[in-house]
């Protein structure tokens, strides 16, 4: 295992490096993602395939009826196809607030805890981040298709546009402020132009992804937590419509984009 | 006329790429969109401190709504706001010391949820300007900065100027990408002198190296 981790720290470096350079690290990256050894998101895959049919809560129920939005108990292409409009909750969803109702309807388990303990502390383990791993490698392979159909999933890609461009606390930064044009840099971080299809499909087929400084797999709430920190934002609502309308307007953008999760990142 | 012309044609082809191709999307108003914000930070149950980061004021209002390519007239006015809010160092004296400055504009510590409040906050300058040349780590959010004070002969209105800028840069920018260091209290008029410094000095590695 130790080795196994040192390796990916190199193979991350080299990954970073290449960008750097402008170098193809494609066939690097593919060979690292499709390596269930060399990429510890696996070891999340696996456990959330348990957490999944486990019985667990007070209601000692399973995932297994879970509707993530292609019918109860799919999950094969689910994660591909979100966020979206669901009736039963009439409101939009993403894949973590989706299991969050499932967990709290089916398994009866108490919202506001699984909303404090959704995110692990470094090197630490949790079920939602496991759960997210399994159910997004389910659609490992496939593209992005997100229709837009139900009026809710409209307003909710407009509201994540407009929010996209709003400018607040001590920077005046909006997510526009860095992630706008093309080819920028923060420091030697690479800036994805996320209104263009392009950078918005790098960006969002490669989430859930392990993150190699955090020690752990992280998810798309984590990261637009994770950016609205830098923006220096009180903490964002983990599964709030803004966070919401924010994925959706991303994941929208990175339409026919084609998953490969989880990623592994720096 | 020109400038406005070519700002208009790059905010369609900035804003259009997607909206334009999905059709019924709903027009969102200001209101709508600030509650929204405000239930995604859970604003009722922030301490006065944390809300101000929330709420805009007059310049992020306009430069939100203009998608910061704002009409002649709304630019003026959040210029003149901005040269309105710039207090300047009462002894007159720009400079002050230039290896201070070169750690203020490294120093991206600060402001975060969790920071400690009692730590000295960074300038940052190098998360989007290139300053020294032997400093790789920069980002390109900005202009290169590299020999700034020796390109400009050490000017001392070209000092001034820089002042400005780091103080509130949209006193010549209106909705500049770059953040108001002073009129936003992120750093103190000793900290930008330190920072003026490095990019001033004859002895600042800004000026120094090749
Ligand atoms: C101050 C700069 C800054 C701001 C403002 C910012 N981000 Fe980011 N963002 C970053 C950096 C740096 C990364 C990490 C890039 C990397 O991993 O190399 C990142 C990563 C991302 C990613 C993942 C990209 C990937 O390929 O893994 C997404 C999606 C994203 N940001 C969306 C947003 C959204 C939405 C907002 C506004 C709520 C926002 N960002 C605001 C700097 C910023
Ligand atoms: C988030 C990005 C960002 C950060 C952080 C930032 N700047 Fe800037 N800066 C810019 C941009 C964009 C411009 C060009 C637009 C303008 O002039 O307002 C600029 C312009 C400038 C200029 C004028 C350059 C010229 O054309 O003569 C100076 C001087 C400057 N910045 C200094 C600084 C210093 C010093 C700091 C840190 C204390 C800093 N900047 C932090 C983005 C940034």
């Amino acid at each position: 295992m130790r080795t196994t981790l040192a390796s990916i720290a190199v193979a991350a470096g080299f990954i970073t490096c290449a960008w750097a350079q402008s170098e193809n690290p494609v066939e690097e990256y593919r060979r690292l993602l499709a390596d269930p050894f060399a990429n510890p998101g696996y070891l999340f895959v696996d456990r959330g395939e348990v957490l999944w049919h486990q019985k667990r809560g007070p209601k000692n129920a399973s995932l297994e009826q879970c509707d993530l939005g292609l019918g109860p108990g799919v999950v094969e292409g689910a994660y591909a196809r979100l966020p979206r409009y669901f009736p039963d909750a009439d409101r939009v969803m993403d894949l973590e607030t989706r299991l969050i109702w499932c967990m709290v309807h089916l398994q009866g388990f108490d919202e506001a805890t699984i909303k404090k303990t959704a995110f692990s502390k470094r090197g630490g383990q949790s079920d939602m981040e496991a759960l997210v791993a399994y159910v997004a490698e389910k659609s490992s392979g496939m593209k992005f298709e997100i229709p837009l159909e139900h009026p809710k999933e409209k307003e909710a890609y407009a509201l994540g546009e407009a929010v996209f461009y709003r400018r607040s606390s001590y920077f005046d930064f909006s997510c526009s402020t860095c992630h706008s044009q093309d080819g920028r840099r923060i420091r030697l971080q690479e800036l994805g132009n996320m209104t263009r299809q392009q950078d918005a499909a790098r960006a969002m087929t490669s989430w859930p992804t392990y993150r190699v400084s955090h020690e752990t797999l992280r998810t798309m709430q984590h990261r637009m937590w994770d950016c609205l920190w830098q923006m220096r934002m009180p903490d964002l609502d983990y599964g709030s419509d803004l966070s919401v309308a924010l994925i959706m307007w991303l994941t929208k953008n990175a339409e026919g984009g084609e998953l490969a999760v989880p990623g592994i990142k720096r | 006329m020109r400038r406005l012309l070519v700002a208009s044609l790059l905010a369609l082809s900035a804003s259009g790429a997607f909206a334009a191709e999905i059709p019924g999307l709903p027009k969102i108003s200001t209101e709508r969109r600030e509650q929204l914000v405000r239930d995604g930070f859970r604003y009722d149950k922030l301490p006065p401190e944390l809300r101000a980061r929330i709420d805009q004021d007059e310049t992020q209002r306009l430069c939100t709504e203009y998608r910061n390519e704002p009409p002649p007239e709304v630019a003026a006015h959040i210029e003149k706001l901005a040269r309105d809010s710039i207090v300047f160092p009462q002894d007159g004296n720009f400079l002050g010391d230039w290896k201070k400055g070169e750690a203020l504009s490294l120093n991206g510590y600060g402001l975060r949820m969790g920071d400690d409040p009692k730590r000295q906050v960074g300038g940052n300058c190098y998360a989007c300007h290139e300053m020294s040349p032997t400093e790789l780590s920069y980002g390109t959010l900005g202009p290169s900065l590299k020999a700034y004070g020796k390109l400009r002969d050490y000017d001392r209105e070209a000092i001034k100027e820089a002042y400005i800028k780091i103080y509130n840069p949209n006193a010549t920018v209106a909705c500049s990408t770059m953040p108001r260091f002073g009129t936003n209290k992120i750093l103190s008029i000793d900290d930008i002198r330190h920072i003026l410094a490095f990019l001033f000095d004859p002895e600042s590695p800004v000026n120094r190296a090749e």
